[in-house]
């Protein structure tokens, strides 16, 4: 809690720092009519299924790399290791000190887009989304090109102790090591459970995996 | 029947080519999908919903037992041809700025006394919203051909653009998708499905431009307000308001963004 207050004041100092020099656009973004806009997000949409409009109220990060170019802005460095490092204490280690389970399994995670949509049940098991912006298994040529490629992942960096932490931290919570990465936090935000993530760390890095053949 | 075997015989032309050497023919399978979406075009089953929508204009309805050939969508009471490539707009009657949809409630409501609420809240791919779909691939067919022309000079104009630039980039949900997430990079792809880059010119006009569109996968015939809330679905946010000002404020960027394209509407998809 100590901690949260802590961060706000800082949040606050730096955007107020950032304010007055503030030479970009600010015809659109945060602080250019808030009413407006508030009342736009509350007007406009409304519960279906799962998708009720609480998901439209921002955690610090989500507000934060709402304004891409503020953000990547060089004004906004401090603020991005700060994002970074909560992002980073909120990661969950695996509670079994496994940290890889089946690539066949991973495979699947990864293969499926499902879940968290206002068509899907709360009790669905959910997918990775991964293929939808990676190249994964050679095997799999529909794959989308917004994150990097991903073949030859384990073959390429190993498995040490760093590159299993990194990897995990990275695929639990994006936003640990890229403040406004546009992977989504799938541990953290509950959208894949342990088991799934371990099954994908299996997939990028296991030996046996063709990932890695 | 014969454009169906065509069909056929590209699709799998298409997995055929991919399935040779797989990343390395990245710009090779994005070819072989334009030249499917070419051999679809021949015969896009959007020009039955063009029709349809054509009747549904011209015959009389609602309790006022009048057509909807006398609605202002921007160029003058009556005047179809090129309105579609000048929305949004601000209307002084309403004293909003209205996107296609939405205009077409306002003529249903002034002009035929209908009460418009039932069309607003029913599901797409129910017979009202599919009425009013059919009606929006009339009114954009008429501008097809027609260099898209969205006016930023009306103080509402500009408001609505930057309020749908701002939700364009607005984060949230469960995976911290904005719009911006899969839109805000040239030459990317989720699967196999190109994506445009939506603030850039080229980006917006191409997808302002080609939409209403007959999806082929879904058998649908899809408006803007459609396209957009599946957008909104997958972006895992709950669901947008047909025609609200959230979703016409996201149209207002996106169209003034491609504002110079050419309207090829009614448009098909995959």
């Amino acid at each position: 809690m100590k901690q949260t207050f802590v961060f706000s004041l800082v949040a606050l100092t730096l955007v107020v720092a950032a304010t007055p020099g503030h030479s970009a656009d600010n015809s659109w973004g945060s602080g250019a009519d808030d009413k407006t806009f508030d009342a736009m997000l509350q007007s406009g949409f409304k519960d279906r299924g799962i998708a009720t409009v609480d998901r439209l109220k921002q955690d610090s990060t989500q507000k934060f790399c709402s304004d891409p170019v503020s953000a990547a802005s060089p004004k906004m460095e401090k603020m991005r290791k700060k994002i970074e490092a909560e992002n980073l204490a909120s990661v969950k280690w695996p509670s079994d000190g496994k940290w890889l389970g089946d690539w066949k399994e991973g495979e699947k995670v990864a293969q499926s887009g499902k879940g968290l949509t206002w068509s899907d049940k709360a009790d669905q098991v959910n997918g990775g989304n991964c293929y939808n912006c990676h190249q994964i298994s050679p095997k799999e040529i529909a794959f989308g090109t917004i994150g990097p490629s991903l073949y030859n992942y384990g073959k390429i960096r190993g498995n040490s102790e760093e590159v299993l932490r990194t990897t995990w931290a990275k695929i639990f919570n994006a936003k640990s090591s890229n403040a406004c990465s546009n992977m989504p936090r799938g541990g953290h935000m509950g959208i894949i459970t342990e088991k799934q993530i371990q099954d994908v760390m299996a997939l990028l890095l296991d030996p046996q995996s063709p990932v890695n053949q | 029947m014969k454009r169906i075997h065509l069909l056929g015989g590209v699709a799998i032309a298409v997995s055929a080519l991919v399935g040779q050497a797989a990343w390395a023919e990245k710009d090779k399978s994005i070819e072989s999908i334009e030249e499917y979406r070419q051999a679809l075009k021949d015969g896009n089953p959007a020009e039955l919903f063009q029709a349809s929508g054509e009747e549904l204009w011209k015959t009389p309805a609602g309790p006022k037992n009048a057509s909807l050939e006398r609605c202002d969508l921007g160029l003058g009471a009556g005047v179809v041809k090129g309105a579609y490539a000048q929305l949004p707009r601000y209307f002084k009657d309403t004293n909003k700025v209205q996107d296609m949809e939405s205009r077409v409630l306002t003529c249903m409501e002034t002009l035929q006394g209908i009460d418009t609420k039932e069309y607003v809240q029913a599901p797409f791919d129910t017979p009202k919203k599919n009425d009013l779909n059919a009606l929006a691939t009339y009114i954009s067919g008429e501008s097809s051909g027609v260099p898209i022309k969205v006016s930023l000079a009306h103080p509402k104009e500009r408001q609505m653009y930057n309020l749908g630039k701002r939700l364009f980039y607005y984060e949230g949900g469960p995976h911290d998708f904005a719009c911006a997430t899969c839109h805000s990079q040239e030459g990317v792809r989720i699967r196999l499905q190109e994506l445009p880059y939506l603030p850039s010119a080229k980006g917006a006009g191409s997808a302002w431009s080609t939409w209403p569109a007959y999806r082929v996968s879904a058998g649908q015939m899809w408006s803007m307000q459609w396209r957009l809330a599946d957008c909104f679905r997958q972006q895992r946010f709950p669901e947008p308001i047909y025609t609200s000002e959230a979703t016409i404020a996201l149209s207002m960027f996106i169209a003034a963004t491609g504002n110079g394209a050419v309207m090829d509407t009614p448009g098909i998809k995959r």
